[in-house]
């Protein structure tokens, strides 16, 4: 029992870290702001959600548990409206989405 | 030898970054900003020479035999409020100085405090 | 200057987790409070003040580049005879820091040795650095406040409702999160003798609750919530209390701020004195941070107002 803990520690340790890893990427790479803010928000969202959940299983009796659950509960209230605000900011500066092509949008509707 | 001094190399490198942006850019909003890094390399020093091989954190608690020294801790607990204090108070004058003269660069206030004498 | 002062804030959070690394937890916890958040603040509410972009150096900064190199050059020279890192035989743990982690507990009686320095063994420093924070705040408002007539409610109902559409959901995640917050920033007032935490870290954060609330809600309404004229006085207050402990031992006829003046056993006195210079350095700080931002945004609309008026 002890083991599983430590592995299933260690495997939600290693996807939060490749989740955050992703998210740099995705930071650098994508091609428009709104996608890049997507990239960080959601990925730093789910990785802070596994790296605290890791950290839970490394010692599951304790208050640090109760604490770490309250941490968990603030990242999801906070990371998603710190995204909202972002992206709320550049909609009222005018900074238009790159679509692909603004013709298809309208063929599309029968 | 001289791996063993790499702390100290890093926190100069740091002091030299702040001072240069200090002496060399002009608006005076980046020159606070190059103090603040000034600023915060030297409670790096401090910090770092504080930490003793295979301590933990000065907070007293059961079974821990070595614990890093919490002097420094104090003494940079002090100085980084005080630099929060001076920087607000930097920015204040730098909001002034833009009301009365029109900019913030300092070669363009330098201009103008010699067109009136 | 907009991604510089982005890129300082993430400086002071990267050395806030050197700082953890270092086993400063008191240090990290200011550290990441201080500077990485309310310090970020005050630079993005001057630059919109003072402007978002820098001129480019016309000239080729020679000789500043020569004098940061001989510098340090210098210095690194300087540090060759330095102990090295981590070494337990430094100079700098010898003589006093073991008397104090040894000491510690059977003088004090608190867990946290770097509070029982920072408001016991060193108290009289500490006083002088809430003194600076006040003389801070002062010098602010000496600077930047504006006299300004009192707006009718009618005229602040109408702002807040016709701004309610575009900013719903910070609202409503705010008036969720704001009180917890404050909740949050009284348990590290009081907890700061079990584990990091204390006055100065407890008011930066209280205060960073008060800013949220004014950011969101619009300056009018938060000077309707917070009086100004209440949270000047506050400001006094931290320092009085924290200068009117020192005075109380004076009166006991023993040194100043020496807290087994203040009750029968010398223990539960430095218990009550750490517990009160405690709570006025946090009535200080979370009062001095308040005026400050109230001040810079209230130079802002009043800058605002100005220039309306004579468009």
């Amino acid at each position: 029992m002890g083991s599983l803990m430590d592995i299933s520690s260690a495997v939600f340790l290693l996807i939060g870290s490749f989740l955050c890893v992703s998210g740099g990427v995705g930071i650098l790479r994508f091609p428009d702001f709104y996608t890049r803010m997507h990239a960080a928000g959601v990925t730093d969202t789910l990785a802070t959600a596994m790296i605290l959940i890791g950290l839970m299983l490394q010692n599951p009796d304790g208050l640090v548990v109760l604490k770490l659950i309250i941490i968990l509960l603030m990242t999801l209230f906070i990371s998603p409206t710190a995204s909202h605000a972002l992206a709320s900011a550049a909609v009222h500066n005018d900074l238009k989405p790159v679509l692909d092509n603004n013709e298809k949008v309208k063929t599309s509707n029968p | 030898m001289i791996l063993g001094l790499y702390n100290y190399w890093i926190v100069v490198v740091l002091m030299m970054i702040g001072f240069y942006i200090v002496i060399a850019h002009g608006n005076l909003i980046k020159k606070i900003v190059g103090l603040t890094i000034f600023q915060t390399s030297v409670f790096i020093f401090y910090i770092s020479m504080a930490k003793v091989e295979g301590g933990t954190a000065p907070i007293l608690a059961e079974g821990i035999k070595q614990y890093s020294n919490p002097l420094p801790h104090v003494l940079i607990l002090t100085a980084i409020v005080v630099g929060i204090a001076t920087t607000a108070l930097g920015l204040a004058l730098a909001v002034r100085i833009k009301e009365a003269y029109g900019s913030i660069e300092e070669e363009e206030i330098q201009e103008k405090d010699n067109l009136d004498c | 200057m907009f991604a510089v002062i982005m890129l300082s804030g993430i400086y002071g959070l990267l050395s806030a987790s050197f700082f953890v690394a270092m086993d400063a937890v008191d240090v990290a916890f200011t550290e990441a409070s201080v500077g990485a958040g309310i310090s970020t603040l005050l630079m993005l509410v001057a630059i919109t003040m003072t402007g978002r972009s820098e001129h480019p150096v016309r000239h080729k900064p020679v000789l500043a580049l020569v004098v940061v190199i001989v510098t340090g050059s210098l210095l690194i020279y300087g540090t060759l005879d330095m102990p090295y890192f981590g070494s337990v035989t430094a100079p700098v743990h010898q003589h006093v820091a073991p008397q104090y982690i040894n000491d510690s507990m059977q003088q004090v009686g608190v867990p946290n040795i770097v509070t029982s320095v920072l408001a016991s063994y060193r108290g009289f420093d500490t006083f002088g650095e809430v003194v600076v924070i006040f003389t801070a705040g002062m010098g602010v408002l000496a600077l930047l406040s504006v006299v300004r007539r009192p707006k009718g409610i009618a005229e602040i109902d109408s702002l807040n409702k016709s701004m309610h559409e575009e900013y719903l959901v910070l609202r409503i995640v705010a008036k969720m999160l704001i009180p917890f917050i404050l909740l949050f920033a009284l348990y590290v007032q009081f907890h700061g003798d079990f584990g990091p935490g204390g006055g100065f870290q407890a008011g930066v954060i209280f205060a960073a609750a008060i800013i949220l609330y004014s950011m969101l809600f619009g300056m009018s309404t938060a000077r309707r919530v917070i009086n100004q004229s209440l949270i000047q006085l506050l400001a006094a207050i931290g320092v009085l209390l924290y200068g009117s402990v020192g005075v109380v031992s004076l009166l006991e006829d023993k040194h100043f701020l020496d807290y087994s003046a203040l009750s029968a056993d010398p223990i539960a006195g430095q218990h009550l004195g750490i517990l009160l210079i405690e709570l006025g350095v946090g009535i200080t700080v979370a009062s001095v941070m308040i005026i400050i931002f109230f001040n810079f945004a209230g130079r802002k609309n009043s800058e605002q107002n100005q220039e309306s008026n004579e468009s």
